[in-house]
């Protein structure tokens, strides 16, 4: 097990830069999940941590030592690729043991590390067979246990569960999470899922375009965003955004139709600074019309199961309110709802960085 | 489409598939029937599509009589020296166009589709000159060299095609599991690579078997002749022997033939079948 560190890493392709500068530290044992969208860099981080990219400037220390010039071999992490990327030639124990025979260890040993691996992942009865006799299951399994049986200083994962279907994935994801906490491993995680990110992670590092937007645990990011960006990505539904004004006296948010939500404190901000407000969907209470609050036409009623999700028209925008309750709601209806302001994250609407 | 339609289509269909089947192997027939034909009956009976006698007379006086298992000889080493260098250097000429970003790389593929531009006529008259001072003209390594170099970018380029088809997820795999690039390509790449290793054989070894040209300007004494070459000499200045002529034909298809069949388990393998989500 090891620590990474990464420090002021950028790269470019030609005249494209894709990562701008990149600070990060992995403690031993975290579990890291770098999230974005694609494009965002974060494979390409990834990729450079394992050695498969060069680095333009910057350092990535492995345990303190500098890996920069080593080649992904001399590196002793595994990684597990999101197309699986198992040798077709090979059968699963072959797959499994192949680094270590690489590394010239004993029959023995390498007989009990792969029936180890097997148990753990449950693949003890397809040692024998090829890759392409596996499932889309089966062969994440081969893949995760090619990389355990060597107990590797890391785990890198470049999106390993995206090939898979819904069910599955959340199936995987537990055992991933359960895996991490049996070995250990440090590991860094690469998703564009915020589920993903947000069940498995110790750390999240939330990217976009080549730059690390904020770096916190699963529940930082959710409760308090550092910007718009890290605000609108992490949550399912996605936290509502609109446009409001604020009013120094009061202290008080404008919003169109001449709404003033009141604030329990002063913003650190002009008056009449321009101000985004966001407002995760299920902090919006929704009561019948009358109750007092802001009075708001549904527009559209999406059941989950769980509970309901409401679109609903109060001003200018439309907001999501997800509900618990099943009461027969129907579009075309008025609702009241209220923006608590407790709940409501505030962000300077020029560049985007959280005011509140 | 209704029934009979269908039958219609498919009976067209596997009607033209066969004509066209007829139509290409229709001289390989004719070989073989001039092949067992006896002299006496070659002229006197017309067109007939079997001798009325048939008889392995031919094939005894060439393989007896004849230079021919000497030319035979020297086609294997030429041919078979022509496939396994040229495999090699393309395949590793492939693998690095494939797989490596470097400087010069569309240069260097621009002019090896150049060479693949001229008229191999042109091209004689400088090669000879160019291999008679080095004491390679009328030998078999001279021929293989001149072989080798006009069969490796055509074969670089089918080799190419190959590894572009393989994911690179598998060698990185491979590297991070502690080999080395070159280990990654030889344990991990090459296997997958199998199919397009056995066509780019068969098509050079079939090419530098059937080659005339060269072989007919750069060699000059029987001893070190192909067996394209030798062929000729079965035309002589006042008659051809059409019988022995196709019977040594019949038996240089042979070595083609058992290639193929050799190979062909390769070339219809689909070996990269679930290396990756498919």
């Amino acid at each position: 097990m090891a620590s990474i560190d990464i420090a002021g890493i950028r790269k470019a392709y030609g005249p494209v830069p894709v990562l701008h500068g990149i600070d990060l530290s992995i403690h031993d044992g975290e579990f890291v999940v770098l999230v974005g969208p694609s494009g965002c860099g974060k494979t390409t981080l990834l990729r450079m941590i394992a050695g498969l990219e060069d680095i333009s400037t910057g350092e990535i220390r492995i345990d303190g030592r500098r890996v920069n010039d080593l080649e992904p071999k001399d590196r002793d992490i595994a990684m597990v690729f999101q197309s699986y990327a198992l040798y077709p030639h090979m059968t699963v124990a072959e797959n499994m043991s192949y680094s270590l025979r690489l590394r010239r260890t004993a029959r023995e040993r390498i007989a009990s590390a792969i029936s180890g691996a097997a148990s753990k992942l449950g693949l003890d009865a397809l040692m024998a067979r090829r890759p392409r006799a596996l499932s889309g299951g089966q062969r994440q399994r081969v893949a995760m246990g090619r990389a355990i049986v060597r107990a590797p200083k890391a785990f890198l994962f470049d999106e390993p569960l995206s090939n898979l279907d819904a069910r599955l994935r959340e199936q995987m994801r537990g055992e991933i999470k359960k895996l991490h906490q049996s070995l250990g491993a440090t590991s860094i995680y690469v998703t564009h899922d915020q589920i993903e990110a947000m069940t498995l992670a110790d750390r999240i590092v939330a990217m976009n375009s080549g730059v690390v937007q904020q770096v916190g645990s699963p529940l930082d990011l959710y409760d308090r965003p550092a910007n718009l960006f890290v605000a609108g990505f992490i949550g399912s539904p996605a936290m509502n955004m609109f446009d409001g004004t604020y009013r120094a006296g009061g202290p008080a948010i404008e919003v169109e139709g001449g709404y003033r939500i009141p604030l329990r404190r002063a913003l650190q901000a002009a008056d009449g600074t321009g101000i985004t407000i966001g407002i995760r969907p299920e902090h919006i209470p929704v009561g019948a019309a009358g109750e007092g609050g802001i009075p708001a036409k549904v527009e559209l009623v999406e059941p989950t199961g769980l509970g309901t999700i409401l679109h609903v028209r109060p001003f200018g925008a439309t907001l999501k309110a997800f509900t618990l309750s099943r009461d027969a709601t129907a579009v075309g209806d008025t609702v009241a709802i209220r923006l608590p302001a407790e709940w409501l994250h505030l962000f300077d609407a020029q560049s985007g960085q959280r005011l509140s | 489409m209704t029934r009979p339609k269908r039958i219609a289509g498919t009976i067209a269909h596997r009607g033209a598939i066969l004509l066209y089947i007829i139509f290409a192997l229709f001289p390989l027939y004719w070989l073989l029937k001039v092949s067992v034909t006896p002299n006496d009956l070659l002229y006197s009976e017309g067109v007939l599509l079997w001798p009325s006698r048939a008889s392995i007379e031919h094939y005894l006086f060439v393989l007896e009589h004849s230079d021919f298992p000497r030319f035979f000889r020297n086609s294997v080493i030429v041919s078979g020296a022509t496939a396994f260098i040229v495999t090699i250097l393309a395949s590793c000429a492939g693998y690095a166009l494939s797989r490596f970003a470097f400087r010069g790389k569309y240069w260097i593929v621009a002019l090896m589709l150049l060479t693949q531009m001229f008229p191999l006529v042109m091209l004689v008259a400088p090669i000879f000159k160019m291999l008679s001072p080095l004491g390679l003209t009328n030998s078999l390594t001279g021929l293989v060299i001149v072989y080798v170099a006009f069969n490796v970018p055509f074969a670089t380029f089918l080799m190419q095609s190959f590894f572009d088809g393989i994911p690179k997820d598998l060698e990185e795999a491979a590297m991070i599991d502690g080999a080395t690039r070159f280990r990654a390509f030889s344990q991990i790449i090459l296997p997958l690579t199998l199919p397009g290793i056995a066509a780019t054989l068969g098509f050079v070894f079939t090419a530098a078997w059937s080659e005339l040209l060269f072989a007919l300007m750069l060699i000059s004494s029987a001893g070190v002749s192909t067996f394209p070459v030798g062929l000729l000499s079965f035309v002589s200045k006042f008659s051809v022997d059409f019988g022995q002529m196709m019977a040594a034909g019949v038996l240089a298809l042979i070595p083609a033939c058992l290639f193929f069949l050799f190979i062909q388990r390769y070339l219809v393998q689909g070996l990269t079948a679930g290396a990756v989500k498919g």
